[in-house]
């Protein structure tokens, strides 16, 4: 389905992304982990083309990705929806308008300028809301909103897409634990039930446990880590983040059962 | 793991609601949208109109000659191309003075436009009730165009640099002083507050708190507005303040024979601005990114 092959990207003599190998056969929820400046989001900002490759190829379904140009690699970011951590919507424009920009590459620029969006993805744009649980949000500019309800309007655009992929890059980095949980509630749900697959960038490892069918670490640009969540002991986790032998996962992580846990109060007497 | 913590899914009814609100928005929206498009319509043909109308010639008659003034100049200049760069350099003193009223002007009606423009801005004027009077003091500024100031300077000082400058500079301080004080709203009053609490005074908070924030705004703006004032000082020459403004209404008045001149000060004119703009740039880089103060 997916196959990333030997993606290299170099910005000057610094290689953020090493020769990067990924097949993926079915829709499946991966998880990239790694340290800041691991190489992680320029990796999905190559899937989505925000950037372009400095070498390798991105196949999907047989069709060669990175040699897409205008039109049609407009129509690949389409199918391959992106979700940002600082949100990214368009803050004076209400929650429905940012989700209805999930559809501009099907409209044109001019119908998009007068806001002359069909009554039929209106009222799909506020069913998507509702599945999210924000449909009373809808006539509220987006700046308004609090960060969790801010991240679920971008996964709203990114469904109103109707994307095959679904890409977010640290979706939960910017959002206290309680909307964490929401927000990856909702990646899930959409990955479960409409069979989407779902690539996040996590920074927190045991949200990367929980959610994730499939684990990617990286460090340095390289992927040194390709497995199930059970494979991923504390020993291959201290690999990836290169870390000490004091590494604790509980000490980074945001979920809020870890704070019962004894481990989490055994993490705090090292800070 | 999942449902429960999505919220709780509306009912049919609420979420026909929000669908019917959101269309009626929609609707209205689309509708003073519409309204507004018409107006624009509506008075740019009126408008149009009323001026063809008053129009000595009229637009449709004389738009094919457009290109003909400009076409006898090129052509005259073309021939005499040899005397360009002697007539350049003839000019170039009269260049320098018009770039001197130009600076001179700009530099003292952005000190006076800095001055009105922290006296009129909300959260950091000086006297917070006398705000509209600066306002309104600033409006008249700009509401006077430069040449009817320099005319009545003239008249009264008699012709030469000194009205010019007088009128471009208080132009100058009612522009800049405006768009300053919309830069200075913007400013982040935290730094203003630490320097309040450690017991400076007015000057001192506005210098040290706000000026560095906004110095590069500030600094672009009037590098922008002494490109203006280059134009606006040679404008002013035609109305007899000297500098490159005389010249080119002497040349240009002369009628064919001398437009070779007319190019040559168009040449000076273009080439300043350029050079301008390219220094303008330049400074403003170096300012936002921190390298110069």
């Amino acid at each position: 389905m997916l196959k990333i092959d030997t993606l290299t990207k170099r910005f000057g003599d610094k290689t953020a992304v090493d020769a990067a190998t990924i097949h993926v056969t079915e829709p499946r929820m991966i998880g990239i982990i790694g340290r800041s400046g691991a190489g992680k989001s320029t990796l999905l900002r190559m899937l989505n083309r925000l950037s372009d490759a400095t070498e390798g190829s991105i196949t999907f379904d047989g069709e060669e990705i990175t040699a897409l140009r205008g039109a049609a690699k407009r129509d690949w970011q389409s199918r391959c929806a992106m979700i940002f951590q600082q949100f990214n919507l368009v803050p004076r424009m209400d929650v429905v308008s940012n989700v209805l920009h999930g559809t501009l590459n099907k409209r044109s620029t001019f119908a998009t300028m007068f806001n002359l969006y069909p009554q039929s993805d209106i009222h799909r744009a506020i069913e998507i809301l509702d599945r999210l649980g924000i449909a009373e949000q809808a006539p509220k500019r987006a700046e308004a909103l609090s960060g969790g309800q801010q991240q679920r309007v971008a996964i709203a655009r990114a469904l109103m897409q109707d994307p095959r992929i679904i890409l977010a890059d640290e979706p939960i980095a910017s959002l206290d634990p309680m909307n964490a949980q929401i927000v990856m509630d909702a990646l899930r749900r959409i990955h479960e039930e409409d069979g989407r697959m779902v690539i996040a960038n996590l920074h927190t490892l045991d949200t990367a446990r929980r959610y994730c069918d499939r684990v990617i670490g990286m460090r340095d640009g390289r992927i040194v880590f390709d497995g199930t969540p059970a494979q991923l002991t504390t020993g291959v986790a201290r690999d990836i983040y290169g870390a000490g032998a004091d590494f604790s996962e509980a000490a980074t992580s945001t979920a809020i059962e870890t704070l019962d846990s004894h481990e989490a109060r055994k993490a705090k007497a090292y800070v | 793991m999942t449902d429960a913590t999505l919220g709780t899914p509306n009912g049919a009814r609420s979420i026909d609601h929000i669908r019917a609100s959101y269309l009626a928005q929609v609707q209205r929206r689309r509708l003073y949208g519409g309204l507004v498009l018409m107006i624009f319509v509506l008075l740019m043909v009126s408008g149009f109109m009323v001026a063809d109308d008053r129009n000595a010639g009229g637009f449709w008659d004389g738009l094919h000659q457009i290109g003909d003034y400009p076409a006898e100049v090129l052509a005259e200049a073309w021939q005499k191309r040899a005397d360009l760069p002697g007539l350049v350099v003839e000019f170039f003193p009269a260049l320098i003075e018009t770039i001197n009223i130009a600076a001179v002007s700009t530099l003292i009606g952005a000190a006076a436009g800095l001055v009105l423009s922290l006296l009129s801005t909300r959260g950091l004027a000086r006297w917070p009730r006398l705000i509209p009077v600066f306002r309104r003091f600033m409006d008249i500024m700009r509401a006077v165009p430069e040449i009817v100031i320099a005319l009545v300077l003239i008249f009264v000082l008699g012709g030469g640099p000194v009205p010019a400058m007088i009128a471009i500079a208080i132009h100058t301080a009612g522009a800049l002083g405006k768009m300053f004080s919309e830069v200075a709203e913007n400013a982040d009053l935290k730094p203003v507050e630490g320097l309040a609490s450690t017991g400076a005074t007015w000057a001192q908070k506005m210098w040290l708190g706000v000026l560095p924030q906004v110095a590069p705004n500030y600094l672009s703006y009037a590098l922008l507005r002494f490109e203006i004032n280059i134009r606006a000082s040679a404008i002013l020459g035609f109305v007899g303040a000297g500098g490159l403004g005389y010249e080119l209404r002497n040349s240009m008045a002369w009628g064919p024979g001398r437009f070779d001149e007319a190019a040559a000060i168009f040449i000076l004119l273009f080439g300043t601005i350029v050079f301008f703009d390219q220094l303008s740039s330049r400074y403003r880089n170096r300012l936002t990114e921190g390298h110069a103060a």
